[in-house]
């Protein structure tokens, strides 16, 4: 119930900062010269004077900037987000489509960064200056250095083209009908590329931070304290020195599940996934304020319920941190 | 009457139906298989009576069909019309229309189709569909087999027997004539007449069309589906057809390094063929309102200043070739004969051009400053308009690139005329009626895109334009085309040095692939896939 009434509060206390993000999303889009007819009239080849007319009239752009601004509030606060002009459906139902591919690469990328970052970087800090520590370090920078859309389609060239093991892109395959454990085999193959791709860069970052951190604490009294009992190195780590060296990799997560959830508009073009980012890019392009506002809406209501779950994770893991404080 | 008589149309369909090229006749086409089709820019709509874009007809084509098609000659053959008679006064058209068609659904396919579909949305909704047809009064039907159109104006049949193929797909009435026509769920979920049933359209994603078994044609189509898969990265695209992902990629849709780079590879083929009926011509547009480009010595300059074939076979490659003016070489019916003024690469011209206009050279050699909008389609137009700032450069004109995306470029240039110079694709679509005069045409309101908002009139020009669009002699409507483009390439409101065709990579085992001048935009009917 207190877990509860906490998570209102914080959703309370966001909704200015919401409202704030949507109008200046809303301003901002009105500066880009151009709208969803003119984009529509570059995707037709063209067509004569009235028929735009006909079209700004249909999407509602005959009326003033004010007007359809408070339209879109009055209509956010009944939480109907409207409806796409690019994809001639609600905007809910739009989102609602891609959310599950987003969600599935979103999780999976950041479970592997998470994972391998935290073996790698414990196994460079309890190897620190020694070649395990700088091979791991190394491999972090190259992997932070290097552009995802390469790395993408490096891995397409590698084990698409020439070894033939994995599927070059797209979420499932479409030329046969798969059902059952077959189905979720295939969307975990198609997945393995994107989620390396867009992983290895967060790897890096997990890896540094992990590295660090773990340093820092191996340095603090009680690890001297619990050392001092005799007990064994693996204990101690495991133990002592892990579970606080996790705060700074779960602060980590929190901030980044907002990145990742926008997408990776790069690793989802080049793998032709049908993610949040791409969708957002799209709504960018083609003027198409509707879907880019629900996507931000979306979006941040994610981003507000991910930080809770931190906040909570932040007192199971260090028992001083109180939900309430 | 000057089109084909019944018999020589039904000789044509017959001709048709024959694969085109020596290697189909040589092997017996193989049943079944999916043919991947690469989808690199999703469209809003995929009903091709609403929207006339290759985008739309990639897919669409496939679904719904159009009353005429071009055979492998580019001649007009009947697919939905059997055959058609023409009034010599060119004020009526009639169309005979094909017996025992139905639509996916199961309904019967009649002339009242074809009438609600030309009233309700060519006329009023298709874009160059409103231009084509504004003169259109009403369609008669006075059987269910027989649809006349009638025309206030002359309508040349040449120019609507060329324009229908594109701008003649027909949609099923009783689908459409209940609420509003542009927010049917039909039109992102498609019923035709076509070779392909529409089955699934997952955004973002992919479409699935599969076979017609009830397809009017006898045994065909040969392809059990079609899948179009969405890869907007060109990059990955490629490597989606090397991995065998994808079959088939149309207009230029890949990187041109891929493409030269696949051509090579004996597994596919990159070409032009089956393209023939989609050329188009990339421009330079002088805006009137910036005084430097109101003199036609500053144009001429500009044009001499460009070395054309350079740019070509440095950056293009064989895809491309120099242009002559509006009307593209392969529009064998309209392309003029005779000297046409042209501007070739000439420097020393183009200074001399420039001093007697008054531009004497500044603090560093620079004459005056100009800005260059490029559109964002293709890769082409962006090496093009580096190209342009490079070389007017050394003739002392100093030019500012603002790249803006497909809306605020449109918006910008179109509307606003907020550049000096633009450049882009002008595409010449079967007859110069359809989107070429329109580039060169005064009084299209502002906002219209690819129409004529330089600040420049000619009423000379403007008689030609208008004559020839309701000029039914063939003869005589060549010959005011040929005036037209030799008007325009003197007064050069704008200029198309570059014509280029648009280029197919196909996995060799696709076949019958580009046996008609708009193949990818056509039912695929007659494609079979080797095993």
């Amino acid at each position: 119930m207190r877990v509860f009434k906490l998570a209102l509060r914080r959703l309370a206390a966001s909704l200015p900062t919401l409202l704030l993000i949507l109008v200046g999303m809303f301003l901002l889009l009105q500066l880009a010269p151009g709208d969803t007819v003119d984009a529509l009239m570059a995707q037709m080849g063209g067509g004569d004077a009235a028929l735009a007319e006909e079209l700004r009239r249909f999407y509602g752009l005959d009326l003033g900037i004010a007007a359809r601004l408070g339209q879109y509030l009055l209509r956010l606060a009944t939480l109907d987000l409207g409806f796409s002009a690019i994809y001639g459906k609600p905007v809910a139902t739009v989102i609602l489509e891609r959310l599950p591919a987003t969600i599935l690469l979103m999780v999976s990328a950041l479970s592997f960064a998470f994972f391998f970052g935290l073996v790698l970087g414990v196994i460079a800090a309890r190897r620190v200056n020694r070649w395990p520590d700088t091979l791991i370090s190394t491999l972090g920078l190259i992997f932070y250095a290097t552009p995802s859309f390469w790395f993408g389609l490096m891995a397409i060239v590698l084990f698409s083209v020439h070894l033939q093991w994995l599927p070059a892109g797209g979420f499932s395959d479409i030329t046969q009908e798969l059902t059952g454990i077959a189905a979720l085999l295939d969307i975990a193959r198609h997945l393995v590329l994107p989620t390396l791709t867009l992983g290895l860069i967060f790897l890096a970052i997990y890896l540094r931070i992990m590295r660090a951190s773990m340093l820092e604490v191996l340095s603090l009294d009680f690890v001297r304290t619990a050392r001092a009992k005799g007990l064994s190195e693996t204990r101690v780590v495991a133990r002592h020195v892990l579970r606080n060296a996790m705060l700074p990799m779960v602060t980590l997560i929190g901030l980044q599940a907002g990145t990742m959830l926008g997408g990776s508009v790069v690793v989802e073009s080049v793998f032709a996934l049908p993610g949040l980012g791409r969708l957002a890019y799209e709504s960018v392009v083609q003027r198409d304020l509707n879907t880019l506002l629900g996507i931000v809406f979306v979006s941040a209501l994610l981003v507000i319920a991910i930080n809770f779950l931190v906040d909570i994770l932040y007192a199971r893991l260090d028992p001083r941190i109180s939900a309430d404080s | 009457m000057t089109g084909p008589t019944r018999r020589e149309t039904l000789l044509l369909g017959a001709a048709a139906l024959v694969p085109a090229s020596a290697l189909a006749q040589a092997e017996t086409p193989r049943r079944g298989g999916v043919l991947t089709v690469h989808f690199a820019t999703e469209q809003r709509i995929l009903n091709p009576s609403l929207q006339a874009s290759t985008g739309v007809y990639i897919v669409g084509g496939k679904i719904q069909e159009a009353l005429l098609d071009l055979d492998a000659q580019g001649n007009p053959v009947g697919v939905l019309a059997e055959s058609w008679e023409s009034a010599p006064d060119g004020l009526t058209h009639v169309f005979r229309l094909r017996r025992g068609v139905t639509w996916h659904d199961g309904r019967p396919f009649t002339s009242a189709d074809v009438q609600f579909t030309a009233m309700e949305m060519w006329k009023k909704i298709l874009n160059y569909g409103t231009t084509l047809q504004q003169f259109l009064t009403e369609v008669q039907t006075p059987d269910p087999h027989t649809a006349i159109f009638k025309y206030e104006r002359p309508m040349p049949q040449g120019l609507l027997l060329r324009a229908l193929p594109d701008l003649g797909y027909i949609s099923p009435k009783h689908v459409f004539e209940t609420g509003d026509i542009r927010q049917n769920p039909a039109n992102t979920a498609p019923v035709g007449t076509g070779p392909f049933r529409f089955v699934q359209y997952e955004r973002g994603q992919f479409i699935i069309a599969e076979r017609n078994p009830n397809y009017w044609r006898e045994n065909m189509p040969y392809l059990d589906r079609v899948v179009w898969r969405v890869v907007p990265d060109r990059a990955a695209a490629a490597a989606q057809m090397e991995a065998g992902q994808i079959l088939f990629s149309p207009y230029s849709s890949l990187t041109i390094a891929d493409m030269q780079r696949l051509g090579r590879d004996p597994r596919f083929e990159v070409t032009t063929r089956g393209n023939e009926g989609n050329a188009r011509t990339n421009t330079l547009e002088f805006n009137f309102r910036t005084p430097q480009l109101a003199d036609i010595r500053v144009r001429r300059a500009i044009a001499h200043a460009l070395n054309v074939p350079f740019f070509i076979e440095n950056f293009l490659g064989p895809f491309a070739k120099v242009g002559t003016g509006p009307i593209p070489s392969v529009s064998t019916d309209y392309y003029p004969a005779g000297d046409i003024p042209q501007y070739r690469f000439d420097q020393a011209l183009a200074n001399r051009l420039l001093d007697e206009a008054g531009h004497r050279r500044g603090a560093g050699g620079v004459r005056f400053s100009l800005r260059l909008h490029p559109a964002p389609w293709g890769e082409d137009i962006a090496l093009w308009s580096t190209f342009i700032q490079q070389s007017l450069q050394q003739v002392g004109i100093r030019i500012e690139i603002v790249r803006l995306d497909a809306a605020g470029y449109l918006r910008t240039v179109y509307n606003d005329h907020a550049f000096d110079l633009a450049t882009g694709w002008h595409q010449y679509r079967s007859d110069p009626a359809v989107s070429t005069t329109v580039w060169y045409r005064s009084g299209s309101p502002r906002g219209a895109p690819w129409t004529n908002q330089w600040g420049w009139v000619d009423p000379r020009i403007d008689a030609i334009i208008d004559n020839a669009a309701t000029e039914v002699d063939p003869a005589r409507r060549r010959a005011l085309y040929a005036d037209f483009v030799r008007a325009v390439q003197t007064e050069l409101p704008l200029w198309m040095p570059i014509e280029q065709i648009f280029v197919s990579v196909f996995n060799r085992r696709v076949r019958n692939g580009g046996n008609n001048p708009r193949w990818a935009s056509s039912s695929w009917h007659d494609t079979w896939l080797a095993s």
